[in-house]
């Protein structure tokens, strides 16, 4: 096959916006951490298992870690872009980071939902 | 004054080398252009373009002391000794400080950097508001001397594929411009996560500009059309 160089993609606007939308969230999440701990003051196991016993807390964390992976897996896919050449290597790489980031967000549910 | 300017002939050194310079610079020597011509005359081996000497052609950009300028308005009262002259770094250098500008002219002709407009043309001109106008300042003063797109990171890994911030300056020049019609094709020909989406603003271009233009505001611009077609 001849080489050429091939764009036209189509794709582009919806990750970077995707990008910056989980950014807002987590800065939010950050925020509300923040808010949480200085207002409870978790001082001991107790503390922190009660504050993740609520559903909200839950709910939001898991919010939180599924932005960033999501914002994880369009900046390391960039990065794959930018630095590995090779077409047949970068999907390889990029499937491993998208079975990984698959693999830690049930993971995340696993941990939120199994403390009892 | 003391320099070292990049040397390498193709066709008799085997790889790049820096060449010391020390002249005398003659009272009307202001710039760094004036400079770079009395070295030609001790040293006529010295290749470098240059035209119009007053920061209007774009022949003469390279990079001075680290950093991308045209040298015909760099002042040597700026510049700290011995001053670096490389050529623009990220494209092919053809000999000493001239480089290959082609994959720079190749994105820049990718984005049609022309009016398309199918209507019937009018008697006289194609009228805009003056705020309409207005937007294009700012836009429409590039002179393609390729700075910015040199100095940009995305350009250096994807050259083929990222159209770099002088050729998406001047798509939104056109983007912008009221009297072309040819904008959901503009917009859909840089709906691609290269040739738009591999710009990360991270401002070098804006840095560089020569004209003090700013590559990255009219990317951010070209990304807020787009968002306000989608959603």
């Amino acid at each position: 096959m001849v080489k050429r160089a091939v764009v036209g993609a189509r794709y582009g606007l919806r990750d970077w916006l995707i990008q910056r939308v989980t950014a807002v969230i987590m800065a939010v999440f950050a925020l509300l951490m923040l808010v949480v701990v200085l207002f409870h003051r978790p001082a001991h196991y107790g503390d922190w298992h009660g504050l993740f016993s609520q559903q909200w807390m839950r709910l939001a964390s898991l919010l939180f870690l599924l932005s960033l992976f999501w914002h994880a897996w369009i900046g390391i896919r960039d990065i794959l872009m930018d630095y590995v050449n090779s077409a047949g290597v970068r999907l390889v790489a990029q499937v491993g980071v998208v079975l990984l980031l698959a693999g830690y967000s049930l993971w995340s549910v696993q941990i939120l939902w199994s403390l009892y | 004054m003391k320099f070292e300017i990049y040397r390498y002939d193709p066709e008799q050194d085997d790889k790049p080398y820096m060449k010391s310079y020390d002249i005398e610079l003659e009272p009307s020597d202001r710039m760094l252009l004036d400079a770079l011509i009395r070295i030609k005359a001790v040293d006529d081996s010295l290749s470098l373009r240059r035209s119009c000497r007053e920061g209007v052609c774009g022949s003469d950009a390279m990079n001075i002391n680290g950093k991308n300028g045209l040298a015909c308005i760099t002042r040597l009262t700026d510049l700290k000794q011995p001053v670096q002259l490389r050529p623009l770094p990220g494209l092919p250098v053809i000999r000493d400080l001239v480089v290959d500008m082609s994959q720079f002219f190749k994105q820049y002709h990718s984005i049609k950097p022309y009016l398309q407009n199918a209507e019937v043309a009018p008697e006289k001109e194609r009228i805009q508001t003056p705020a309409e106008r207005k937007e294009l300042d700012g836009l429409y003063e590039c002179i393609l001397c390729a700075c910015c797109t040199t100095a940009c990171p995305s350009f250096w890994w994807n050259p083929d594929k990222f159209v770099g911030p002088a050729g998406l300056l001047v798509a939104y020049r056109f983007i912008a411009d009221t009297r072309d019609h040819a904008t959901s094709e503009r917009l859909d020909d840089l709906e691609d996560p290269y040739r738009l989406f591999r710009c990360h603003s991270i401002m070098n271009c804006v840095d560089v500009c020569p004209k003090g233009l700013n590559p990255t505001r009219a990317i951010g611009k070209i990304k807020d059309i787009m968002i306000k077609r989608m959603v």
